[in-house]
């Protein structure tokens, strides 16, 4: 039954050709089976599943179901979910059970979806590998020497090895793009403000963003559907209505005017990655979608200032784990000073602590103009080129990272060279488009990913484009081998 | 831009994270190299251009006041590390 | 040397809001610890802020009312710091757009001249929380049901030249915003609190000399004897060859003297940033004027009409000003009595001598304003007089009566001004004291006024006080002189 994609476990639940009590509990055969090796989530919590299966199986019964209901996911380990730890891959939370419920995760709960568990993260989602997580990294299940990406790259490995039917991610610099294009699904970016911030443990404010990771588009619209919307808990919310995303799947393409930024496809781009775009580009026409060349001419400063802007903000959301009201506390404190610099520094790793520190940096006297200000401006180029597109082009098309993905270990020692890997994502988080990854191809056995960019707010076209493509193309239904 | 020990020392206090002697070499390393790369920014002409803070550069949307939250005092500390008659307890503060 | 005083001071008032400036918690006073603290208090990761609309009605109240800029579009930026009694480890706070800009007060000061001060601005930002020092094994222990008050932090320039200029800008910073009924002003509470920056220069040098920050200074006194004690450290260090070294420092009432704080000084470097939590406060002009037509006459305004509607003097007028209520009061007396002079004299006087000694606000006063104007008509009427008034009152505030009719009827406190009826108590007074008739009579025009005062006084006790003071010295002096 784990073949199946989440809309088909949704018709087959519906059906009552199989119950949510029996495809949880073969979900969690399945984690028992093959997590030990993947290492995709931090905790599994089966009896909380269980319960919720056996409920949504008494809303089906009664004929109430919607379309999440008995569905078995897993939630990125940064939403808080109310007395289950959620730790944020962080040492610094691992004894932290939330005393809350993130809005996201209550709306999956609403919906009646079923919990399997929380998925293993970049510590606080700085990275973009999966490695740095405090729980160990998480493997891909198409090769497992290989990293799954990140830092939603729990979520990807245990969608790809078929450990949940799909499952949240959070994206702040590609976070979920990166990590779907490095296992062959579908992730979806929405636009800042669509899906509620409440609960989502903060790394960088103005640049996270929640989103569905599924196999295919259809499953990431049925996803969003529950996720987006308004939230009066969180400001940055958007009060906007919410679209209908699986009424539009099937909207022809006819027409459909494709840019391609020609500073994504310059040098860097892994040669196979290119070629699968160029024959994507094909399949778009073929669509009857206009393609042509676009520029994004400040493209490449967005990881200058994006590595100013995120830990700016993260160096400061990150102030309020201190050892004092929850989470990690050092031993025998030799008095204030003592309390909050071993907590922390023994609490956090070595990457949350560069970034803590950078940002602390950026933002101090004397450097703030220069930093700070600087790439709030660059900010504003970056947004100011995608609207510009925007004016000739519905769409843009673009890899979602420079290679496939690369060995464990390979890039952990070297930062700057894991931080060019979100070359092609991060200037969506920064003008606060939506953007979704899809599956585009394979080389050496391994998934090539792209990307689809929109302007604020057409998640809904988004989804549509990617679902025509996954109508004439089978990237998305092939499985890694051995699950 | 490259830092030194004493800039390390001093970013590790303001941020309040403990860091050893043996670590400073390569943090301060590290640093510096992410520093190279921001630095990227630098060479570009940003005069008049206005600092973007929120993509959406919509405004701030007011809440009714209205008391909304009761006492949960002993589900939140069940999770500190220290409290005592209600209050949480760090070192001695000294002012 | 000559030495000029420059004093500015930074107010945090306390807006009194039901709810927290970005979450639903209770702002209440005096709630066990921590029982007011929401997750959002607490700065529970995953936790957001949403901006209380009244915190931001109040400061605009504030701006208007000091005529100040309001920052039509003005943002929140976080203060970053270490610290337990701040959860987040940053204050949410403002910095380069505050909500209110650049404004004035005009303060009176007690020689009756009016000097203008003015206020750079003043912005919204969060409480922190409390450090309870008592002893838990060597520990502090931390209450953050204050953390989320929403706080008005006005900041004045560094116009005052004296301690005592300082502490009539705070009293009038006080009176507004009670006037305004955005602050409680409850200093002992801490819902008005005073940091007082203090630096000294040789007359008639134009730089400003090294300051220093007393912090938290909770009471007009102190904040006079805080400002002297400071002064005169700064002049003791200068003229021993020492210089002054910009720090905050803390006020110790019981020592009278200030300390350097140790906690403070590295935290120097706050990395403000704007947060990217909450979005720029974006002000319509409608909405202004919305809030524009709500104030209430202000101080000033009513010390002006006060002196001009009913002729009192600056100094009486500023008094009855100061506080709301009382101004309310007092109107009510006047309006009852139509003596506005009479209704200043006892409202100053017997009612808040009353008050005083009673620990009482003007709202818990035992005389209603109705009761004690319709005493006062008593006295214009000469029904009563004066003295018998200070009996009437003092029955009215002890619950004697319901109205000072009730008691002059049931005392027989009724001034008697039958001439017949005096004249006929005077005879009989002088009889009884006929010795000292001969005496007065005998004596030299210069030490008859002494003897005068005599017959008054036992007249008037004879007639209980009740007989007309008036006419009984006309009627004596005519049966003594003749």
């Amino acid at each position: 039954m784990h073949e199946k994609t989440l809309a088909e476990l949704s018709q087959a639940l519906q059906s009552k050709t199989l119950s949510s009590v029996e495809l949880t509990q073969h979900y969690l055969t399945r984690i028992e089976q093959f997590d030990g090796e993947l290492n995709s989530y931090i905790t599994v919590s089966p009896e909380l599943a269980l319960r919720q299966a056996a409920a949504a199986d008494e809303v089906i019964a009664k004929g109430e179901a919607s379309a999440l209901t008995g569905i078995p996911l897993a939630h990125k380990d940064l939403f808080c979910t109310q007395g289950l730890r959620t730790s944020c891959g962080s040492k610094m939370l691992d004894n932290f059970i939330s005393p809350y419920e993130s809005t996201v995760t209550q709306r999956f709960i609403d919906a009646g979806a079923v919990t399997l568990g929380k998925t293993n993260l970049d510590e606080f989602a700085m990275g973009s590998s999966t490695e740095s997580s405090f729980y160990g990294p998480t493997r891909n299940p198409w090769d497992t020497e290989r990293v799954p990406g990140g830092s939603s790259g729990g979520s990807a490995a245990a969608i790809a090895a078929r450990l949940c039917a799909a499952a949240t991610g959070t994206d702040t610099g590609g976070s979920i793009r990166q990590p779907a294009g490095f296992t062959a699904l579908t992730g979806l970016k929405p636009t800042y403000g669509r899906v509620s911030r409440w609960g989502m443990i903060a790394y960088a404010s103005s640049l996270d963003q929640g989103g569905p990771m599924a196999r295919t588009a259809e499953d990431c619209a049925l996803m969003l559907q529950v996720m987006a919307g308004f939230d009066e808990k969180d400001s940055t919310s958007v009060d906007q209505p919410v679209d209908n995303y699986s009424a539009s799947l099937n909207d022809s393409l006819k027409g459909l005017r494709i840019g391609l930024p020609k500073e994504y496809f310059a040098s860097g781009l892994d040669a196979a990655t290119a070629d699968a775009i160029d024959a994507a580009v094909k399949q778009f026409q073929a669509l009857g979608a206009e393609v042509k060349e676009i520029s994004l001419p400040n493209a490449e400063l967005a990881i200058p200032a994006y590595y100013v802007i995120a830990p700016a903000e993260a160096s400061s959301n990150l102030s309020r784990f201190d050892g004092v009201r929850f989470g990690y506390r050092c031993d025998n404190p030799a008095d204030l000073t003592d309390l909050y610099k071993r907590s922390r520094g023994e609490g956090f790793g070595a990457e949350v602590k560069r970034r803590i520190m950078v940002g602390a940096y950026a933002l101090s006297a004397g450097y703030y103009d220069a930093y700070y200000l600087q790439a709030q401006k660059i900010r504003r180029l970056i947004k100011n080129d995608f609207m510009a597109a925007y004016e000739q082009v519905d769409v843009i098309l673009c890899p979602t990272s420079p290679t496939p993905a690369f060995k464990i270990g390979e890039k952990i020692d070297d930062p700057v060279s894991l931080y060019l890997t979100d070359i092609y994502t991060i200037t969506a988080n920064l003008a606060g488009v939506p953007g979704i990854a899809l599956p585009a191809g394979f080389a050496n056995g391994l998934p090539l990913g792209m990307q689809l960019l929109g302007p604020y707010f057409s998640e809904a076209r988004l989804l549509n484009i990617a679902h025509q493509y996954q109508q004439v193309t089978d990237w998305h239904q092939r499985a890694p081998a051995g699950y | 831009m490259s830092l030194d020990r004493t800039d390390v020392e001093k970013i590790a206090h303001l941020a309040r994270i403990a860091i050893s002697d043996d670590e400073i070499p390569a943090t301060t390393a590290k640093l510096s190299g992410i520093l190279d790369l921001i630095d990227k920014m630098q060479a570009v002409d940003t005069d008049g251009v206005a600092p973007l803070a929120h993509p959406l550069e919509t405004t701030q949307r007011l809440r009714p006041d209205a008391v909304t939250e009761s006492n949960h005092r002993d589900d939140y500390q069940t999770i500190a590390p220290a409290t005592e008659s209600g209050l949480y307890l760090v070192p001695k503060v000294i002012e | 040397m000559q030495w000029e005083i420059v004093i500015g001071l930074e107010i945090h008032a306390q807006l009194t809001t039901a709810s927290k400036i970005f979450s639903g918690s209770a702002t209440a006073f005096g709630a066990e610890p921590n029982t007011q603290a929401s997750l959002i208090d607490l700065g529970m990761p995953g936790t957001l802020p949403v901006l209380n609309a009244q915190a931001v009605r109040k400061a605009v109240k504030f701006g208007l009312a000091i005529d100040a800029e309001i920052g039509m579009t003005n943002v929140f930026a976080r203060k970053n710091y270490f610290y337990p009694d701040l959860p987040k480890g940053y204050q949410t706070s403002q910095m380069d757009h505050p909500i209110v800009g650049k404004g004035y007060l005009d303060i009176t000061l007690e020689d009756g001249t009016v000097k203008r001060v003015g206020v750079t601005r003043a912005h919204l930002e969060e409480d922190a929380g409390k450090s309870l020092h008592e002893d838990f094994q060597g520990m502090s222990g931390i209450d953050l049901n204050r953390a989320g008050t929403p706080l008005l932090e006005i900041v004045s320039e560094p116009d005052m030249r004296s301690a005592k200029e300082a502490v009539a800008y705070a009293k009038t910073i006080h009176s507004l915003v009670r006037y305004l009924g955005i602050c409680d002003g409850n200093m002992a509470e801490g819902s008005l609190r005073c940091d007082c920056n203090v630096s000294i220069r040789p007359k008639g040098q134009a730089e400003f000399g090294t300051r220093c920050e007393i912090k938290n200074v909770n009471s007009f006194r102190f904040i006079e004897k805080a400002i002297n004690t400071e002064v005169q450290r700064q002049i003791e260090l200068i003229e021993d060859g020492g210089k002054v070294v910009q720090e905050t420092r803390l006020y110790d009432p019981n020592k009278d003297e200030t300390r350097s704080m140790r906690s403070k000084e590295e935290a120097n470097d706050y990395r403000y940033f704007p947060c990217p939590d909450l979005l720029p406060v974006v002000l319509e002009p409608a909405f202004l004027e919305e809030v524009r037509a709500e104030l209430p006459e202000l101080p000033q305004q009513k010390r002006e009409r006060f002196e001009s509607e009913f002729g009192l003097s600056t100094y009486d007028a500023s008094v009855l000003s100061a506080q709301r209520e009382l101004a309310d009061y007092f109107e009510e007396v006047q309006r009852v009595c139509g003596d506005a002079k009479l209704a200043a004299n006892w409202v100053m006087g017997e009612l808040s001598s009353l008050l005083n000694k009673a620990d009482l606000d003007i709202e818990q006063s035992p005389v209603s304003a109705a009761q004690l104007g319709g005493m006062i008509l008593r006295i214009k009427d000469n029904t009563i007089s004066g003295k018998i008034a200070k009996m009437v009152f003092e029955a009215l505030a002890n619950g004697e009566g319901d109205s000072a009719d009730v008691i002059i009827a049931a005392k027989g406190l009724k001034q008697v001004t039958d001439s017949g009826a005096i004249e006929a108590m005077l005879d009989e007074v002088l009889a009884t004291n006929a010795e000292q008739v001969e005496q007065y009579r005998a004596a030299e025009e210069a030490k008859r006024g002494k003897m005068f005062g005599f017959f008054v006084g036992q007249a008037m006790k004879a007639s209980k006080g009740k007989a007309n003071p008036q006419q009984v010295n006309e009627l004596l002096r005519k049966k003594l002189d003749s």
